[in-house]
């Protein structure tokens, strides 16, 4: 690791109308390295990369390649001098095969293909690094992590030296990140500079060689691995000690508030269907439900809270018939529902505050008069919810999308908690949000259970789950697996789970 | 990908660009007119200033103005109320038919009756059968998607052809030399007119449909969920409105308004129902609404001065300039004010000196 910088860049600096994602950021990368890119969400993690793999143009800054100084235009001249990046969302035609993928938009290619060779190439280098890549499958086929997998093989037969993962664990079971984690030493041990962009510090301790922190668009420091501990390196990612969690506690448990049986539902398009899902949720409780993308995660909640109809089976809330009911309906049986997609569907962004804060209660006597609505009042209903839950507004009319993320979640959340809901479904309500508002809209999940609400937490962060939750469930293919009390669960077993074994499987090994 | 000119996306429009940006747009429509009048061999100067004369320069011509304008503005809020829900009713025109189709009906058959309870009737038909007009495409839209440009565009030709069968059959004049259209209506069936202008009483109707609309959207409870569902649909969805619900009242309400302009037209200016009375009133509206961003009062104003255009285009041709290039020059200055309104929103920027396009979607979306 004594070699010298195989990547490195120097002062970049990226502004967008508005905003700087970089500012004068140093980064090296050395052959034979795991190099990690810490960050919390809106750090610049994710631009600096984008630049260094030819998607954007620095506005300034230079970029050296084994001390040559480089200057790329688009992708594809990055690609050429070695670089090759797997974004978050594959890049990948469903209906190709995995060879077709990997030679796609490649510009060495002879005018007859030769997929055969080019299978076998694959077939190879897959092996070699262990990756398990099958080339003649349809990428449609295949799993998520395989996707993945298929991602890095078409980096590797492109002849990147320089493999860039954004985020990469975030689609991935334990096991398979672990898995991941192995073929990326592989790599780097025959020469290959790896850098993982991350915002998890776990996966910093586990993988990388060395860190670089970046805070707000800056470069913090560079250090190795042995140099650091989580904490100090979630101290530079946020500039402040981590937050205090939350401790569990024991909570009063009370009756039922939730209980479906036997419920099927019918897929739609490329919507998966789901199976005879039994679930029963008591006030003061906290469920988890975990599961891949694609195994009906969003169904479920869309289900509930009436977005979805039912083929066949029960949902009843607090002892009530709630199949197939409107969705205003179930607002007035007392449940709240945080959506996965916040502005699309969770927020009108284009709306300021006071207007998505009434988005459901406009019609309370609170807030109607005749047909009319008191918007005075509805000022006043703003102003508390918003020094109740502390969110942080420039003005109550400013549309909400120049909010940040943490504000915009605070925000949903203050809409949806405030009428002391009977049952909170939430799905991903962490995802993409800063360690210290996630932490707080933990705190709020908890809160309402521990003042007597049922809470439905479907996550993609079994650390969340393993935090908040009582008990837990994997959804696989449509089908509710586990639920088990969450101290008899471990993250093996969990992991296990979503990649299809059932409870007994896993037990017996 | 290698072009070099691309537009960048203002992070909020400009208030300087949103007022020169459509000055300079009609003075280059002006300029480009005035080539085409020059090779036409007319003088574009004195076309230029009859045209604006003709519009705006005397008491006849603002009136004439004016008398255009009360078509555009009534179709122009029906228009944008159903806008507003991102409901694209193309069917304005069809709806002005209808509704002058069923105020005429009334006052063919109870020409007689005083004109406190003609007029009120006639104000109804028109409103309803314009309403049903828009109700039709709105069935199908909201309970199985279909397409409502397509199905308010088609019923436009149906309800065109509707009133040609009346007017050139059972309901022609007898006395009309076989012109295509019905009796004289009686007196009690015509709106009061101000003055000796030819300005009727239908101002009065488009400047309170201006005014409910504006605080209806604002203020109610139901106006809060149209613009809550205009603005995304999945939110409403999620926050409980019914939709479908919502679909078929706008449609109801933006047809009905639409065909009170037709009403107006016929109980107002011409006193009878004729072959092709409505020169696409409903479809410039379409561009009114969009170019005054859907806003009321905007609309009123800029109703008035595509009625100056329209007025003006009339005197230019009784000043020997052919129609056609009268509306070549209509259209030059719509396509100018169109294309100019994206500069609005969107900056030109010549790469070498440049960022990419901006706006974290539009990056994103580039990838």
């Amino acid at each position: 690791m004594k070699n010298s910088a195989l990547v490195k860049m120097v002062g970049i600096t990226k502004k967008f109308p508005g905003v700087t994602a970089n500012d004068n950021v140093n980064f090296e990368v050395q052959a034979g390295e795991i190099h990690a890119l810490l960050g919390e969400n809106g750090s610049g993690k994710s631009t600096l990369m984008s630049i260094l793999s030819g998607m954007y143009r620095p506005t300034g800054g230079r970029i050296f390649l084994n001390d040559k100084e480089v200057s790329f235009k688009n992708p594809r001249d990055a690609i050429a001098a070695g670089i090759g990046m797997v974004h978050q969302h594959f890049k990948l035609v469903d209906a190709f095969t995995v060879a077709e993928n990997v030679v796609l938009g490649s510009k060495k290619l002879s005018f007859f293909l030769n997929m055969d060779k080019i299978e076998k190439k694959l077939a190879r280098l897959s092996e070699s690094y262990g990756l398990g890549v099958n080339p003649s499958a349809k990428v449609w086929q295949l799993s998520v992590g395989e996707r993945q997998r298929v991602e890095i093989v078409k980096m590797l037969y492109r002849g990147s030296k320089v493999l860039i993962l954004d985020e990469p664990t975030a689609v991935l079971t334990p096991q398979e990140t672990r898995e991941l984690f192995a073929t990326l030493r592989k790599m780097t041990d025959r020469g290959h500079a790896v850098i993982l962009i991350t915002h998890k510090m776990q996966e910093v301790m586990e993988v990388a060689d060395r860190v670089t922190v970046l805070r707000r668009g800056k470069s913090v420091a560079t250090l190795k691995r042995s140099e650091v501990t989580p904490k100090y390196l979630a101290k530079l990612m946020m500039g402040q000690d981590l937050p205090e969690s939350i401790k569990r506690q024991k909570r009063i448990i009370g009756k039922t508030v939730l209980k479906m049986s036997g419920v099927n539902v019918e897929g739609e398009g490329h919507r998966p269907n789901l199976n005879n899902i039994n679930l029963s949720i008591r006030a003061g409780e906290i469920v988890g439900i975990v599961g891949v993308a694609g195994n009906g995660r969003r169904e479920l909640a869309e289900v509930i809270v009436g977005l979805r109809k039912i083929s066949s089976g029960r949902i009843q809330i607090c002892g009530r018939d709630a199949a197939n009911k409107s969705p205003r309906e179930i607002i007035d049986a007392g449940v709240s529902y945080i959506p996965d997609d916040r502005l699309g569907t969770g927020l009108v962004p284009n709306l300021g505050a006071v207007d998505n804060l009434i988005m459901k209660s406009y019609k309370s006597q609170e807030l109607a008069k005749g047909v009319f609505i008191n918007f005075k009042k509805a000022k006043l209903y703003t102003e508390k919810l918003i020094n109740n839950f502390g969110v942080k507004l420039t003005s109550e009319s400013a549309p909400v999308s120049l909010l940040s993320g943490g504000n915009q979640q605070r925000l949903l959340l203050a809409r949806e908690l405030a009428n002391n809901p009977r049952l909170v479904i939430a799905v991903f309500p962490s995802r993409g949000l800063d360690i210290a508002a996630t932490e707080a809209v933990h705190k709020l999940l908890v809160n309402q259970a521990e003042q007597g609400a049922a809470v439905l937490l479907i996550s993609e962060d079994l650390d969340e789950i393993f935090k908040l939750c009582d008990r837990v469930g994997v959804l696989y293919k449509g089908c509710l697996m586990g639920d088990l009390p969450i101290e008899k669960a471990t993250i093996e077993q969990i992991g296990l789970m979503m990649l299809g074994s059932s409870q007994s499987e896993v037990k017996a090994s | 990908m290698n072009f070099p000119i691309t537009l960048e996306k203002r992070i909020s429009a400009s208030p300087v660009a949103s007022l020169t940006i459509p000055l300079i747009s009609i003075i280059l429509a002006l300029a480009t007119g005035a080539v085409f009048l020059w090779l036409a061999g007319h003088d574009p100067f004195k076309a230029y200033s009859a045209m604006f004369k003709g519009g705006f320069g005397t008491v006849y011509g603002l009136s004439e103005t004016v008398v255009k304008a009360i078509p555009l503005m009534i179709c122009a809020l029906g228009i944008s109320l159903a806008f507003r829900m991102q409901l694209w009713n193309i069917g304005a025109e069809g709806q002005l038919y209808m509704g002058a189709f069923g105020a005429t009906w009334v006052a063919l058959t109870i020409p007689d009756a005083p004109s406190l309870f003609l007029l009120p009737a006639m104000f109804c038909a028109g409103m309803i059968c314009g309403g049903i007009w828009g109700v039709l495409p709105a069935i199908p839209r909201a309970y199985l998607g279909v397409n409502e440009i397509i199905s308010t565009l088609m019923l436009n030709y149906v309800a065109i052809l509707w009133v040609d069968y009346l007017v050139y059959g059972p309901w022609k004049d007898p006395e009309g030399f076989n012109f295509p259209l019905t009796a004289q209506f009686s007196e009690n069936a015509l709106l009061p007119t101000f003055g000796d202008t030819r300005i009727h009483a239908g101002i009065l109707f488009a400047l309170v449909i201006a005014l409910l609309i504006h605080f209806g959207i604002k203020y109610t409870r139901w106006g809060f969920e149209i613009r809550i569902i205009g603005l995304s649909q999945n939110a409403a969805r999620y926050a409980g409105m019914n939709i479908p619900r919502n679909i078929i009242l706008v449609m109801l309400l933006s047809g009905a308004v639409c065909g009170l302009a037709g009403m107006a037209e016929v109980s107002g200016l011409m006193g009878r129902l004729q072959h092709g009375f409505s020169p696409g009133y409903g479809y410039t509206a379409i561009i009114v609404a969009w170019l005054s961003k859907l806003h009321p009062a905007v609309i009123i104003i800029v109703s008035i001065l595509f009625g100056g255009l329209q007025a003006g285009g009339f005197s230019l041709q009784s000043s020997g300039v052919p129609a056609a290039i009268v509306s070549m020059l209509q259209g030059a200055i719509l396509f100018f004010v169109l294309g100019g309104e994206i500069l609005t929103r969107y900056r030109i920027v010549f790469k070498g000196s440049a960022k990419k396009i901006g706006g974290k979607e539009s990056w994103k979306q580039a990838l």
